[in-house]
C-alpha cells in the first residue's frame, strides 16, 4: 500500500481536502433546504 | 415495513459491513516501510579528513569549483556546512584536547520519514525506493520550507540566481545506484569510512563493529531511530555525537508524526464550525427576535394602560360636566319657577 | 493630508514626500531583487532561510488583517448591529492586508510565477504551508467579494451583482471565520515540524491555538487602532451612524480583547505546566518572554480591563497599539528570534537594508491604497442612493 508515512498521509490528506470542499458545499445546500419555508427575515 | 423492523436491519447491516470485511481507511499499520532500501553507514573513526569523497561529489554532479581546491585541507580548520556548491562537506573535530581529530562527512541523511517531504507544499521531495529522497526542481516554488523543516540544516538554497534558483542537496547519487554503481564519494573513500548497503545490513555492521570493537565507539548507531530513522547512519568513536557536532536531542518523532495533529484540526473546523457559528447566529437572532417581542408587548401594554387611563378621566369630566349641566338646568328652573311664582300677582290681563 | 491638498492644491505634503521616497527606494530594490536574486538584496542564508518578509510581511500581516473576520463575525453571527459601520472599513484593511501578503510573497520566494502551483499543479497536502496558501487565496477572494459592493456603489450601474454579493454577505462572513480559524492557526502550526529549532519556550502543541486566540485581539486591536486614526485624518468622510457606533465599537472591543487575552495568558501557563518548562523561565531567553508576555500581554490586558471599566477610553486607546506591538513581537520571537537560537551569534540572522525597504515599501502601498478608497468610496459613509439597502 504505502512505503513510508508521509506517502499515506500524502493520499490521506489529499481524500481529506477534496472531501473538506464537498462538505462546505453540501452544508450550504442542507441549509436552504431546512429553512427555505421559513420566512424571510430581512439580511441587511 | 415497520419502522422499528427497518432501522434493526440498517443496525444489523452496519455490524455486519464493520466487522465482516476489512477496513479500507488506512491507518499507520498500512506503512510498509522500505525494508530493502540502501543507506550508507558512516564511521566517524576511520575517516582521516582527506575530503577524496567531496572532491568526488562534485565531479559526479557537476558542481562548479570551489573558491579552494579539495585538496587544501586548511579548510577543515572552520566548522562548514553544506551549501549551495557543496552537497556535502567534512568537518575536523577535536574531542579531547591532546587526542587525534576526529572528522565528520556531513550531507543529507535520506530520513525514512524525510521532513522537507512533508514541509513542501508542492511536494517536490520524495523518498524513492531505493532509499533516496530526490528533489524534483521542476515544480520547487523556492518558499525554503523545506529548509526550515530539516533538523540537520541540509538543504541549501541558489540565493545568487534570478530565473532558476533551485534547493541544492545530496541525492544518494540516485542515477548511480539504479545503474548498480556506488554513490561517488563511497566510491571514492580510500579508508572505507564509508560502506554502502541495504539499510538493515548496516544495521547489523555497525553493531557488530561496536560489539567487536570494546570501548571504542560510542553505543549507539545515530540515524537508526533520530527523527524517524534516517538511511544514512553514522558510528562514532567516544566520547560522543555531540562531540562531532551532532545533535543527540532530536527525538525519535518523524516530521509527519509532528504535523499529523495540527494538520487533524483542519477539516474538523470545516465541519464544526458552520455547524458552530450558524447556531451562534440563530442564537442571536432568536435572542433579538425575543427582545423585540418583549418590547411590543410593553409598548401595547403601556399604550393599553395609558388609553385606559386617559378613557377613565374623559369618562370622569363627562360625569362632572353632567353633573355641572344639570345642576345648571336645575338652577334655571328653579329660577323660572320663582319668577313664574311672583308674576301672577300684577299680570292677569297682560 | 487630504484636507491639506484641497486647501493647496499641492500633492507635496510631508506624508506624502515620505511616501514617495519609500516607494521610489522600494522600486530600485525590486529591480534589484529581480535582477541580481535573492542574495544580492536579502541577509537570507542557508541557516536562516526566512526573514522579515516572512516575519513580518506574512506573520505580522495576517495577524493584524484578522480584523475583518473579528468584525464580520461581531456584527453578523453575534448580532451587533450597532457595529455595522465599523465592518466596511475592517473588512477594506483585511483585504488590503492579504493583498500586500500575497504582493510580498512574490519577493521572497525563489521563483514567484509558481505561487499558484501548489494550488493547481501539485499539492502537498502533508505541508502547513499548502494548507496556509490555500486558505490565503480563497479569503483573499472572499474580502474581495466583500470589499466589491462599496465599489461597485462607488462606479454605480451595477446594481444586480452588487444585490447579489449583499445577499451572500452571512455566507462570506461565516466561511470568512472558518477560513480564518484555519490559516490563522497554521501560521502557529508552521514551526511545529521544527521542535529542535524553537526555543522551548515557544514552541509547544498548542502554537496553533496560541496563534489563532492572539490573532483575534490582534484584529480587535487594529480595528481600534485603524479607527482612532480614521477619525484623526478621515473625519470629513464619516457620516453619523459610523460616528454614532464609534465610542461604543472601542469599549466594547476592549472588552472582548482583555477576554480573549486572559484566556490567552491562561494557555501560555498551560503550556508551560504541559512541557514542565519552568525552568528555562530563569534564563535569558526566559527572561525575554517574560518580557514579551508580561509586558506585552499581561499589562495592555489589564489596561483594556481598567479602561473598559472606566469608560476611559485614552487606554483603550494606549492598549490597542500596545497590543499591536506585543503581536508583531510574538511574531518575531517566533520566527525570528526565538528560531534558531542554538545558533552561535555570527551566523544569527539581522534584515538587510533592501529587506527593510521592501517591507516599508509594502505597507506604504497598503496605506497608500487606503487612502485613495476611503477618501472616494462608501468605506465610512453610506452612500446616498443605497441608504435603505446598505449591508
Amino acid at each position: 500500500m504505502f512505503n513510508t508515512l508521509q506517502d499515506l498521509m500524502l493520499h490521506n490528506k489529499s481524500v481529506t481536502y477534496v472531501l473538506m470542499g464537498l462538505v462546505l458545499i453540501c452544508f450550504i445546500g442542507f441549509w436552504r433546504f431546512l429553512t427555505g419555508r421559513e420566512e424571510r427575515n430581512r439580511r441587511y | 415495513m415497520k419502522r422499528r423492523h427497518f432501522l434493526g436491519l440498517l443496525g444489523a447491516a452496519g455490524v455486519t459491513l464493520s466487522t465482516g470485511v476489512s477496513a479500507k481507511a488506512a491507518s499507520s499499520a498500512d506503512v510498509k516501510g522500505l525494508p530493502n532500501s540502501f543507506g550508507v553507514l558512516f564511521d566517524a573513526s576511520r575517516c582521516i579528513g582527506c575530503r577524496k569523497c567531496e572532491a568526488a561529489c562534485n565531479v559526479v554532479n557537476e558542481l562548479p569549483q570551489p573558491a579552494k581546491p579539495f585538496d587544501d585541507l586548511t579548510v577543515l580548520d572552520t566548522v562548514r556546512r553544506t551549501d549551495a556548491k557543496s552537497y556535502t562537506i567534512v568537518n575536523k573535530y577535536t574531542p579531547e584536547a591532546g587526542k587525534p581529530p576526529v572528522f565528520r562527512k556531513i550531507q543529507c541523511n535520506h530520513c525514512m520519514e524525510p521532513a522537507c517531504a512533508s514541509a513542501c507544499f508542492v511536494s517536490a521531495f520524495k523518498k524513492s525506493e531505493t532509499g533516496a529522497v530526490v528533489y524534483d526542481a521542476s515544480v520547487c516554488v523556492g518558499c525554503r520550507y523545506c529548509m526550515v523543516a530539516c533538523p540537520f540544516g541540509i538543504p541549501t538554497y541558489e540565493y545568487n540566481k534570478v530565473l532558476t534558483p533551485r534547493v541544492m542537496k545530496c541525492t544518494m547519487c540516485q542515477p548511480r545506484i539504479l545503474e548498480g554503481k556506488l554513490p561517488g564519494c563511497v566510491e571514492a573513500c580510500p579508508k572505507e569510512a564509508l560502506v554502502f548497503g541495504k539499510r538493515r545490513e548496516l544495521l547489523n555492521i555497525a553493531w557488530d563493529r561496536i560489539g567487536a570493537n570494546a570501548g571504542r565507539y560510542v553505543e549507539h548507531v545515530y540515524g537508526e531511530r533520530e527523527m524517524g530513522g534516517t538511511n544514512w547512519l553514522t558510528i562514532a568513536p567516544k566520547p560522543s555525537f555531540a562531540a562531532i557536532g551532532m545533535d543527540e536531542n532530536l527525538g525519535t518523532t518523524s516530521a509527519p508524526e509532528l504535523t499529523s495533529g495540527a494538520l487533524a484540526a483542519v477539516p474538523a473546523v470545516a465541519g464544526i464550525w458552520p455547524v458552530l457559528l450558524t447556531g451562534l447566529y440563530a442564537i442571536s437572532k432568536r435572542k433579538e427576535k425575543i427582545a423585540e417581542a418583549e418590547k411590543q408587548e410593553a409598548v401595547e401594554q403601556a399604550i393599553a394602560k395609558t388609553s385606559a387611563e386617559a378613557a377613565e378621566k374623559l369618562a370622569a369630566e363627562l360625569a362632572k360636566a353632567e353633573a355641572a349641566s344639570k345642576r345648571h338646568t336645575e338652577a334655571e328652573v328653579k329660577k323660572a319657577l320663582e319668577a313664574a311664582a311672583k308674576a301672577p300677582e300684577g299680570g292677569e290681563d297682560a | 493630508m487630504s484636507t491639506q491638498e484641497t486647501k493647496n492644491g499641492s500633492l507635496f505634503t510631508p506624508f506624502n514626500i515620505i511616501a514617495g521616497i519609500i516607494l521610489a527606494a522600494g522600486l530600485v530594490v525590486t529591480i534589484m531583487r529581480f535582477t541580481m536574486g535573492l542574495g544580492s538584496v536579502t541577509n537570507l542564508s542557508d541557516n536562516n532561510p526566512w526573514g522579515i518578509w516572512i516575519g513580518f510581511d506574512l506573520l505580522c500581516g495576517v495577524a493584524l488583517a484578522a480584523g475583518g473576520y473579528t468584525t464580520s463575525a461581531a456584527c453578523y453571527i453575534f448580532g451587533f448591529k450597532r457595529f455595522h459601520g465599523a465592518v466596511r472599513p475592517a473588512i477594506l484593511t483585511a483585504f488590503l492586508g492579504y493583498a500586500l501578503v500575497v504582493f510580498a510573497l512574490h519577493f521572497d520566494v525563489g521563483r514567484p510565477w509558481r505561487l499558484v502551483y501548489p494550488i493547481f499543479y501539485q499539492q502537498g497536502t502533508t505541508s502547513i504551508l499548502f494548507e496556509v496558501g490555500l486558505c490565503v487565496f480563497i479569503y483573499l477572494t472572499v474580502l474581495f467579494l466583500e470589499y466589491l459592493p462599496a465599489f461597485m456603489e462607488w462606479k454605480g450601474g451595477f446594481d444586480k451583482y452588487r444585490g447579489i454579493l449583499v445577499k451572500l454577505t452571512m455566507g462570506l462572513t461565516i466561511f470568512g471565520v472558518i477560513l480564518s480559524t484555519l490559516h490563522q492557526s497554521s501560521l502557529g502550526a508552521l514551526y511545529l515540524i521544527a521542535p529542535s529549532k524553537l526555543h522551548p519556550l515557544w514552541y509547544t502543541p498548542y502554537l496553533p491555538v496560541m496563534f489563532f486566540m492572539s490573532s483575534m485581539f490582534a484584529g480587535l486591536s487594529m480595528v481600534i487602532c485603524e479607527g482612532t486614526l480614521s477619525h484623526k485624518y478621515f473625519h470629513h468622510k464619516m457620516d453619523d451612524e459610523y460616528n454614532a457606533g464609534y465610542l461604543d465599537l472601542q469599549f466594547a472591543f476592549a472588552k472582548a480583547s482583555a477576554w480573549i487575552m486572559a484566556g490567552y495568558l491562561a494557555m501560555k501557563v498551560l503550556g508551560l505546566g504541559m512541557d514542565n518548562r519552568w525552568h528555562y523561565l530563569f534564563t535569558g531567553f526566559g527572561a525575554w518572554w517574560l518580557f514579551e508576555v508580561v509586558g506585552f500581554v499581561v499589562l495592555p490586558c489589564y489596561c483594556y480591563a481598567v479602561g473598559f471599566r472606566d469608560r476611559n477610553v485614552g487606554l483603550v486607546r494606549i492598549a490597542a497599539p500596545w497590543t499591536v506591538i506585543g503581536i508583531m513581537l510574538n511574531r518575531f520571537d517566533v520566527s525570528l528570534i526565538a528560531f534558531n537560537w542554538q545558533l552561535p551569534s555570527a551566523d544569527r540572522y539581522f534584515p538587510s537594508v533592501g529587506e527593510i525597504i521592501i517591507s516599508l515599501f509594502v505597507v506604504t502601498v497598503g496605506v497608500l491604497a487606503f487612502r485613495f478608497i476611503v477618501t472616494r468610496m462608501p468605506i465610512f459613509f453610506v452612500h446616498p442612493a443605497y441608504k435603505d439597502s446598505s449591508h
